[in-house]
Parts: structure tokens; C-alpha cells; sequence
């Protein structure tokens, strides 16, 4: 019973992810992009997290913290870049 | 069905909810209009998706293992905090990037305060003659606001 609850959310989760990359293919411009891929960090995180749980291991939950990290970065970094079209800046007079 | 069995259950129910949580925020994403209507989907429902996941999870190892993670919760926590400010950031570059908005949008208030300051720009570079960048004067008047 569990077990099969498990297989029902994980088989969402995939078919959540594979929604969001069609978005990324198809996606008009540059921000639906990166809100699509935000979203795909997000959801691979609960997914790991399932997967864990599943597996009744407490060896991936380091993932998950890495994952959201990494996911919380680059959506800062690519929204920077659409902003000002640099990511680091060198400006030294703020 | 004992204690352990029902707590168990409880906690598969808390990710099932959270998948079609994730499910709802998938169909968001793809059938929403523009990039601004799909950033709610984006990170509200996929936010709440992560945090009933990760809560059943917590659940299911403390009572099948007696193990309470403090990564789970710190992961929650981190989530929580970083999903709605990402969003931000993304909408405020898609506005700053001149993104199309959706037909259906009726209003657009931040456009006359931009359209306001670019003007005063272009007419004190025409006075004094000097270079001023219009992305730190926009800056400063949202900060003002």
C-alpha cells in the first residue's frame, strides 16, 4: 500500500519534470526558461527525498540541502545575467 | 493495523498530496498565458509540493526509523526561504527585460513610474551633458517608493 503510494508520487514527479522541459523547449523567451528550470531543481529535490524513502535510507538527504542550493544560485545567477548581461560585476565605486 | 503501519500511511498520504501538488504546478506552467502568470505556478504551488514532500519524509524516518533528520528540516527551511525570492528575481529581470505581457493583462503600474523616470534622465543628461546610467535611477526610485 505504501509502497504502491510511493511509485504513484514519484510516476507524478516524472511526468512533472517532463512537463517543464517541454516548457523549456518551447519556452518564448528567456525567463519562462529559467522559471521552468527552477522548478525542475525543486521537484528533483522531492523527488530524492521520495526516492529515500523508498529505498528506507537515510544516505541521499545531503543531496536534497546540495540540490536546493545549487537550484537557488543559478536562478540568481541567470536572472542577473538577463538583467544587466553580466553575472560578476568588477565595479568598484558602489 | 498497528501504530507504526498508520503513521506510515500518513506519511505516504503527505507525499501523494505533495506529487499532485506538483502535478497542479506543472499544469500551471504549461497552460498560463506569460512568464509573469507562470511564476506563480512556478514556485507557489511547487513550493508547497516541496514542503509536503519533505514533510512526509520526516515523518516516515522518525517513526520507521526513530531517526529525526535535521537535514530534512533544514532543507524545509531552506526552500521555504529561497523559492519566493528566486521568483521575485526572475519576474523583476522578466519586467526589466521588456517581456511581453499576456493580451489579457488590463494593468501595468510600474510602466508609467519607468516611462517617468527615463524621461527625467534623458532631460538631465540634455542639461548637464553627463553620463548617467538609468538602471541605478530606476533603482533608486523603486527603493524610494
Amino acid at each position: 500500500m505504501v509502497q504502491g503510494m510511493l511509485t504513484v508520487a514519484l510516476t507524478f514527479y516524472g511526468i512533472s519534470i517532463c512537463i517543464s522541459v517541454f516548457r523549456i523547449i518551447i519556452g518564448p523567451s528567456l525567463p519562462d526558461r529559467i522559471v521552468a528550470l527552477d522548478m525542475i531543481g525543486v521537484m528533483l529535490v522531492s523527488s530524492i527525498a521520495i526516492v529515500s524513502v523508498m529505498l528506507t535510507t537515510t544516505a541521499f538527504l545531503e543531496v536534497i540541502l546540495i540540490l536546493a542550493i545549487l537550484a537557488f544560485i543559478s536562478t540568481i545567477a541567470f536572472s542577473k545575467y538577463i538583467e544587466r548581461g553580466v553575472i560578476l560585476e568588477y565595479r568598484r565605486d558602489d | 493495523m498497528n501504530i507504526d503501519g498508520t503513521i506510515e500511511f500518513i506519511a505516504a498520504l503527505f507525499m501523494l498530496a505533495g506529487s499532485i501538488m506538483a502535478l497542479i504546478s506543472a499544469i500551471g506552467i504549461i497552460r498560463l498565458p506569460d512568464v509573469f502568470t507562470r511564476s506563480h505556478a512556478g514556485t507557489k504551488s511547487s513550493t508547497l509540493a516541496v514542503l509536503l514532500t519533505l514533510v512526509g519524509a520526516f515523518i516516515y524516518f522518525a517513526s520507521n526509523q526513530g531517526f529525526y533528520s535535521v537535514r530534512l528540516l533544514l532543507g524545509i527551511a531552506f526552500v521555504f526561504l529561497t523559492a519566493p525570492v528566486a521568483g521575485h528575481v526572475i519576474t523583476r529581470a522578466a519586467y526589466r527585460a521588456n517581456v511581453k505581457m499576456a493580451d489579457t493583462t488590463v494593468e501595468d503600474e510600474l510602466k508609467d513610474v519607468m516611462d517617468q523616470v527615463r524621461e527625467e534622465a534623458e532631460k538631465e543628461r540634455s542639461e548637464t551633458g553627463e553620463v548617467i546610467i538609468e538602471d541605478e535611477k530606476v533603482a533608486d526610485k523603486e527603493h524610494s517608493r
